[in-house]
């Protein structure tokens, strides 16, 4: 079970950067860690169109189609295979390749996370219960040593989480009003600063994290100080484990890259290190292509390669990142499903200094879309800002209409925060990279809080009382104040009792299961942000706005439990750009970020919040009952800010322009939303099309809008896909933050998808 | 369920052709309100749909807006402030305003009012769209306001002109002639409706005519579609094209083609 980790001791003073650096510029990243310096300095913007790409090699095509024929499979067992008796490290499994073998193989990039393409393996730190669930979900039985070391002599991150959970807590979970929370999986949203292991060399940094060390050694041992200086010294081995694993391949990455494959290669090898050791929710690999470019750009610029040759790299890179692979639950899937792992991929936005941050490969990655077709990973996500360079929006734009598989971020919200060298971790989490991470925090159901709010703390699915205190709100009508007080005091509560569930899964997971190589790929000071979140604004905000605007006539059971409502009147929705509605959701949003900035959190992180569901608006949906807006019991939420189906009558712009005043500074974790367009709706000929979706970025960024997700299909299409999967291996489909291959999604969620507002023209 | 904020409220029942042209001119009968793109002149519009026309297309997709009196008085202001929610996002994307119907020009002081406002309070750029049968009633005033006129000729064939709308095909036709003396820019917009309107001839009327014109920037060639037959169940109509299929796309790709042949830009 993995080898001894070798402590390499290369001072920094003896790190040869020899060649590795010819012709770079500049000086600051010379004498520190600053890949951000190091970029600036040397990457060439790119203000062209896309005419320059090239398209697949033959190899590159063959390598493809053979995973491709793997993929049905999969999809059918729900796994291709896996290994039950390794637990996965940075350094388990040998050298492993799509096609061949070491010594003669296809691969350009090589590396995966067990010794088969799509073979998954067990990481227990998180939890052992969960590997065994998945493990029986999938027909394959869990290996009895294995079992022993994870039960008895290895305590996980679920064991201890579950040890300081308190009943409250636990009421909650089973209730539904606090879901997906990271306690039985890895937390993930930690994006490696993966760069560094291709510009410096794994000895250097190694170096730098033993400077980090020693200062701690004159500080008396507190707490801080203890754990300080074990978790740099964890970090150092697993610095190590990276190198050990890159040599398994043949690869000495102690040193710098020379050249754009060795760049590429050594980025990927640290990212695999990161897959290998953890199951997180989203393993997202940050802002990467302007960095690799700066090489690749270098070895075209001396003759070393063509254009074709520079494009093969990356699309064999995106390969690999399309294949990586996590062991789920079942529970788990149904929460996120068509197994994402959000390998987001962060491009574009506008430098500090004006400059467009786009290069010729940030080109090449999306053009991965055309070249080995549509996929849901990597999670290709455009941070748009109106002074982006007209050929570069419209190739987006271009992408985004044949493929529906990328998204959109504002980074003029973006940029004033955190700087120029931010990524997405997930779907809409944003960070500066190397400096800052977060604890991932799943999301509270505002919904079914106001359900609370009027029965007194009773859940209105099971009638047990899940919160203590509360009286029940009497009448045959709902008055609105009486109901705005109290939904006022139940979400104090309901904020009170998140953040204590995350200060102790976050604590647990620090101890049981740290993340040993991302850490030790950002800097010893860093940011941290509690990220919160909340699921079924839409249901709160219309809810709200029926009792405020309509009469809503409560029905209640022999118990006294108000189980149903009913609306006499009309309101106005969420989703039509009318404030009378929309002031809700803002009001929501507001008021339960100032209600979890209360409390305080687990290593001082900064409480943020997003308003986003992946696809478990399903889930929310089927454990939340009848609402107050006239919701069915059962019926799936909207996705993340989403307004509700069907109630946002003037079109998809004034349904985002709702989304839109949603405060990000009262978000700053990331607002969702996801737009079904119908390519009618987007004009009548192609090039008016691209030009026409530009401009809507253009416009819902001007108006504030964070993120939007754009699908442009037919629904017809996606009815088809239903009835015939086969026919449809790569469609894609944008959910709430990230993309999925819809024949991957469960029948449930696919109708879901169908079900919500397309919106198209008449 | 939700309110809509001008749609199928109440209707008034003093709202007749005369009256809405003569009284009280700030208040209008208005479908609906709706953002769109691509579809209703450039860009990402703030379209708004008047209510009532002369015509009774048998295509039409909108039949629930040929009564005046289904629409909601609504007054200008109430119209042109829900314009300016989207003037910010407007200016960044690229598109304007659409005054559009039923036929806009049934309310020719109610519709000029509105263009003068998005043309000159909100700064947008404003198009109208309409059949040209009531085009007299367009003042100079009006068309000053007016930076693009999206005109519907559904047929060159005068008696298919009759037989598809009710009415008779010249006003149109003088509307566009005025049009191009003044030199405004127009989009002429053509239903292509297999058995209907597809005859190569009336097709070839349609194009000389148009690009004898000189104004005329741009020809859309719509498909048929029957996405707008619920519509005329809910209203208790026979739907005459029911049978009627959508175009191929080669007739669509056909019908472009003659339109190119008198050097107009068909899309």
């Amino acid at each position: 079970m993995g080898k001894v980790p070798q402590m390499t001791a290369t001072p920094a003073e003896k790190t040869t950067h020899g060649e590795a650096w010819n012709g770079f510029r500049g000086g600051l990243w010379r004498d520190a860690i600053d890949v951000r310096d190091f970029v600036q300095q040397n990457y060439t913007p790119y203000e062209g169109d896309g005419s320059f790409l090239a398209g697949p090699t033959e190899r590159t095509t063959a390598v493809w189609e053979r995973l491709l024929a793997m993929f049905p499979t999969e999809i059918e067992r729900g796994v291709h295979d896996v290994d039950v008796t390794t637990p996965s490290r940075i350094d388990a499994f040998g050298p492993g390749y799509v096609d061949g073998d070491a010594r003669d193989h296809k691969d350009l990039i090589v590396g995966l996370q067990t010794d088969a393409p799509l073979k998954r393996a067990i990481m227990p730190n998180g939890g052992w219960r969960m590997v065994e669930g998945a493990l029986a979900a999938y027909g394959y039985e869990a290996d009895p040593e294995v079992r022993e070391i994870y039960t008895h002599l290895r305590k996980t991150h679920n064991d201890g989480v579950f040890d300081a959970y308190t009943p409250e807590i636990r009421a909650c979970r089973s209730s539904g009003i606090i879901t997906g929370l990271p306690d039985a999986y890895g937390r993930g949203r930690i994006i490696g600063d993966y760069r560094r292991v291709a510009l410096y060399g794994v000895d250097r940094l190694i170096a730098a994290k033993r400077a980090d060390k020693e200062k701690f050694n004159a500080e008396w041992p507190s707490e801080d100080v203890i754990r300080a200086r074990e978790e740099i010294s964890e970090q150092i081995k697993a610095l190590g484990e990276l190198k050990d694993m890159a040599m398994s391949y043949g690869y000495d990455i102690s040193g710098p890259a020379t050249t754009g494959r060795e760049a590429v290669q050594w980025l990927y090898f640290a990212y695999l290190a990161a897959v290998k050791e953890q199951n997180g929710a989203a393993m997202s690999i940050g802002r990467i292509d302007n960095f690799l470019d700066i090489y690749l750009q270098r070895d075209i610029e001396s003759g070393l390669i063509t254009e074709e040759q520079a494009q093969e790299y990356i699309d064999d890179f995106v390969i690999k990142l399309r294949i990586v692979r996590f062991l789920r639950t079942p529970e788990y899937n149904e929460l996120y499903s068509g197994d994402p792992t959000w390998v987001t991929w962060s491009m574009a936005g506008i430098g500090t200094d004006g400059r467009p941050l786009v290069s010729r490969t940030t080109f090449r990655a999306l053009q991965t879309l055309y070249n080995l077709g549509p996929a849901p990973e990597p999670n290709l996500t455009v941070f748009w800002s109106r002074e982006l360079p007209r050929g570069f929006k419209d190739f987006a734009s271009q992408v985004a209409i044949d493929t529906s598989a990328i998204q959109f971020e504002s980074d003029e919200l973006m940029r004033p925060k955190y700087g120029d060298d931010t990524a997405i971790a997930c779907c809409v989490s944003a960070m500066a990279v190397g400096k800052q991470m977060q604890f991932f925090g799943a999301r509270v159901n505002v919904a079914k809080a106001l359900l609370y709010a009027i029965n007194g703390g009773r859940d209105e699915k099971s009638g047990k009382v899940v919160v203590e205190g509360f009286e029940p709100v009497e009448g045959d009508y709902l008055d609105y104040d009486t109901v705005a007080e109290r939904y006022d005091a139940m979400l104090g509560w309901l904020a009170k009792t998140y953040v204590h569930a995350l200060n102790v899964i976050h604590y647990m997971h620090d101890k049981y299961a740290y993340e040993r190589i991302e850490m030790a790929l950002h800097d010893q000071e860093i940011l941290r942000t509690m990220a919160c979140g909340i699921a079924g604004l839409s249901v709160a905000a219309d809810s709200l706005s029926a009792i405020k605007h309509a009469k809503v006539k409560v029905i209640r059971d022999e118990t006294g439990l108000a189980v149903d409502y009913e609306i006499e009147g009309d309101y106005p929705a969420y989703g039509n750009n009318d404030d009378r509605a929309d002031h809700f959701a803002r009001q929501i949003v507001h008021d339960f970020m100032e209600k979890v900035r209360r409390h305080p959190t687990y290593r001082n992180a900064v409480h943020t919040q997003s308003v986003l569901t992946i696809t478990s608006n399903v889930v929310y949906g089927k454990k939340t009952g009848n609402t107050p807006d006239g919701r069915r019991a059962g019926t799936p939420f909207a996705p993340g800010a989403n307004p509700m189906n069907g109630r946002d009558e003037h079109g998809y712009i004034a349904s985002a322009l709702s989304v839109a005043k949603l405060p990000y500074d009262d978000a700053e974790d990331g607002i969702s939303l996801t737009n079904t367009i119908t390519p009618d709706a987007l004009g009548r000929t192609p090039e008016e099309r691209i030009g026409n979706l530009s401009g809507v970025l253009d416009g819902f960024m001007a108006s504030d809008g964070f993120h939007m997700n754009v699908n442009v299909l037919d629904k017809a299409t996606l009815e088809d896909a239903m009835e015939h999967p086969e026919n449809y291996p790569q469609l894609t489909i944008r959910v709430s933050g990230y993309a999925v291959n819809f024949v991957r999604l469960t029948r449930e969620q696919q109708l879901d998808v169908i079900n919500r507002t397309f919106h198209g023209s008449l | 369920m939700s309110v809509l904020l001008t749609r199928n409220l109440c209707a008034n029942e003093a709202a007749t052709p005369a009256a809405a042209a003569t009284h009280r001119p700030t208040e209008g009968s208005v479908h609906s309100w709706d953002l769109s793109t691509g579809v209703d002149g450039p860009g990402t519009r703030f379209v708004t749909f008047l209510s009532g026309c002369p015509l009774t297309c048998l295509y039409c997709h909108n039949p629930d807006t040929w009564r005046m009196r289904n629409g909601k008085r609504t007054p200008a202001d109430t119209v042109v402030a829900e314009a300016a929610k989207y003037t910010r996002f407007i200016e960044a994307a690229g598109g304007g305003a659409t005054i559009s119907g039923g036929e806009p020009l049934l309310q020719p002081v109610f519709a000029g009012e509105l263009l003068n406002r998005f043309k000159h309070e909100l700064g947008l750029h404003t198009a109208l769209d309409t059949s040209g049968f009531l085009g007299a009633r367009a003042t100079d005033a009006l068309l000053r306001d007016v930076d693009l006129v999206l005109l519907d000729i559904k047929s060159w064939d005068r008696d298919t002109y009759q037989k598809v709308t009710g009415r008779p095909l010249r006003p149109t036709l003088d509307f566009a002639h005025r049009l191009a003396d003044l030199g405004k820019n127009v989009w002429v917009r053509f239903v292509l409706v297999p058995g209907l309107t597809d005859d190569p001839a009336n097709i070839e009327g349609v194009a000389a005519f148009a690009g004898s014109l000189g104004n005329v920037s741009r020809v859309d060639v719509l498909p048929f579609h029957k996405l707008g037959e619920a519509k005329w169940q809910a209203l208790g109509k026979p739907f005459t094209l029911h049978d009627t299929p959508s175009p191929t796309r080669e007739q669509v790709a056909a019908a472009k083609a003659i339109f190119s042949g008198h050097g107009l830009q068909a899309v």
